[in-house]
């Protein structure tokens, strides 16, 4: 693998241009597949230039949390598989990939996409979980939009199997049938995550992982259709709030681009 | 059932106004092994920080040639929280520790003391929200303490929206029902923000008038950790 050095990648921005050619504000090729992994309840393949996720959505019965005894509950997991770059080990997940999954779920919760209440069976004692999880394929820098847009796509497209309740001494029994899948998922929004990174004082929209590795700072931001709804500092370096109105303006118009592929 | 209004005639659940803080607390040198040591406190939030190095890193493959490496871990104490915390490293707690050590590295001179690490604990004694904030501040003082070279101390703070409101330190109910949860640090003599995190729905407007309240106060706290650096050598005779 050839190492790209970092000063080539900040010089080249100085002058106007990215190693890909790319204009700043323009993100690479996108393609989002749906249904890639029919077992699941729904799926997506998100490529964004040579990055490449899945995502996979399973469900299952289980109990509601105390403090939301009549919400549904989804967490979201993200594995940086070792065959998607040299420098993904196996084992317990990295602090990197903990954080990938908490800042797709973020953009989830906070902006309540999924109808939690409606995936309640019996208060106190039976929702719906959904476990949301994000296989990193092949990694070429900013992971977050590409997990992000593939977790939602996925939960967009997603088919509830089929529930069987029965009684018996007053207590119901459900049992899920697997092979039939019913309706879709309440989804009432689809927020969508515009990762921007800073480089002196220019700002460039979908970093390749060269370019994320010569940058010190970059910000991930969740926006639903009229608001914000989550935002990750990331990288060592630090921000203005010139900086963030200026990045909230890309994330914006970025959003409404990347909203084209759900 | 009735609603309970979390923001009643311009004063909050507990009585203080929008943009007005808890009560904050630090001390610094306040443990006898660690190099460097403080404790912060923002109302009953509650966060103790201790720095070990600049020291060999371990294991050895982590250390880097150029620059020292800096490691920031972030613990709740099991008895820190009205449900007891389950002891051991969380995913929530991983996160945390990562954007910790992220808001710290613009300030410390890492080129200076290549090959070495600085390893810092913080234990969260009592969570009343912003903990992380708390542990932030704390960390900044225990590093100062320590002697760690540093451009300058980071002081953080959070903001919310609570009842449609920006507020400043939000705590106690706020935490659990309010709509945006914000915490910044803040590198003062930079003017930048060196940790950001938000969660809930605010628009581009609301975003920009919290970001300049938590700013300010992050300054006010700004002012307590120095004055706690000084109280440490007001007895030195010179």
């Amino acid at each position: 693998m050839i190492s790209i050095d970092k000063e080539l990648v900040k010089n080249l921005i100085q002058k106007n241009l990215r190693l890909d050619k790319r204009p700043f504000s323009e993100y690479r090729k996108i393609k989002v597949t749906t249904g890639v992994v029919p077992k699941a309840e729904g799926s997506a393949q998100v490529e964004i230039g040579n990055t490449k996720v899945i995502a996979g959505v399973k469900m299952d019965i289980g109990q509601p949390f105390p403090d939301r005894p009549e919400s549904g509950v989804f967490m979201v997991n993200a594995e940086f598989l070792s065959l998607a770059y040299k420098d993904f080990e196996s084992g317990p997940p990295s602090a990197e990939a903990v954080e990938l999954a908490r800042v797709v779920d973020r953009a989830i919760r906070e902006s309540e996409a999924i109808d939690l209440k409606k995936l309640c069976l019996e208060p106190r004692k039976k929702v719906w979980m959904i476990f949301i999880d994000i296989d990193i394929i092949d990694h070429d820098g900013n992971l977050t939009d590409a997990a992000s847009l593939a977790a939602i796509a996925a939960l967009a497209t997603a088919k509830m199997p089929k529930l069987n309740v029965t009684e018996e001494d007053g207590e119901k029994i459900y049992e899920i049938d697997w092979e039939t899948k019913t309706d879709p998922l309440p989804i009432t929004k689809k927020p969508v995550t515009v990762t921007i990174a800073k480089i002196n004082d220019i700002f460039i929209v979908d970093p390749t992982l060269a370019e994320e590795q010569a940058i010190d700072v970059k910000l991930s931001i969740g926006l639903t259709e009229e608001k914000l709804c989550s935002m990750q500092k990331e990288g060592t370096g630090g921000l203005t709030e010139d900086d963030l109105t200026k990045m909230i303006d890309i994330a914006r118009q970025k959003a409404v681009e990347l909203r084209k592929f759900l | 059932m009735t609603e309970l209004k979390l923001i009643e005639n311009g004063k909050r659940c507990d009585g203080r106004s929008l943009d007005e803080m808890r009560p904050l607390y630090a001390k610094v040198g306040i443990l006898k092994n660690a190099n460097g040591s403080a404790i912060f406190k923002i109302g009953d939030t509650v966060a103790l920080a201790g720095v070990y190095g600049p020291r060999e890193v371990h294991p050895r493959h982590k250390e880097e040639a150029e620059n020292a490496i800096l490691r920031c871990t972030y613990n709740m104490a099991p008895f820190s929280t009205t449900d007891r915390n389950r002891p051991g490293p969380s995913r929530r707690s991983k996160e945390i520790s990562l954007v910790i050590s992220r808001a710290f590295e613009p300030v410390l001179f890492l080129e200076e003391i290549p090959k070495t690490s600085i390893d810092v604990f913080i234990e969260i004694l009592q969570a009343n929200a912003s903990t992380r904030c708390a542990a932030i501040n704390a960390t900044s003082l225990a590093l100062a303490d320590a002697g760690i070279p540093m451009r300058d101390l980071i002081a953080s703070c959070s903001v919310g929206k609570v009842d449609g409101q920006i507020v400043l330190d939000i705590a106690g109910k706020e935490d659990t029902e309010g709509e945006v949860d914000l915490p910044i640090a803040y590198y003062p003599k930079r003017d930048w923000i060196t940790l950001l995190q938000m969660d809930g729905l605010i628009t581009k407007e609301e975003f920009l008038k919290a970001i300049k309240l938590a700013k300010k106060g992050c300054m006010d706290i700004y002012k307590v950790q120095q004055q706690a650096l000084r109280e440490k050598y007001k007895e030195v005779d010179l």
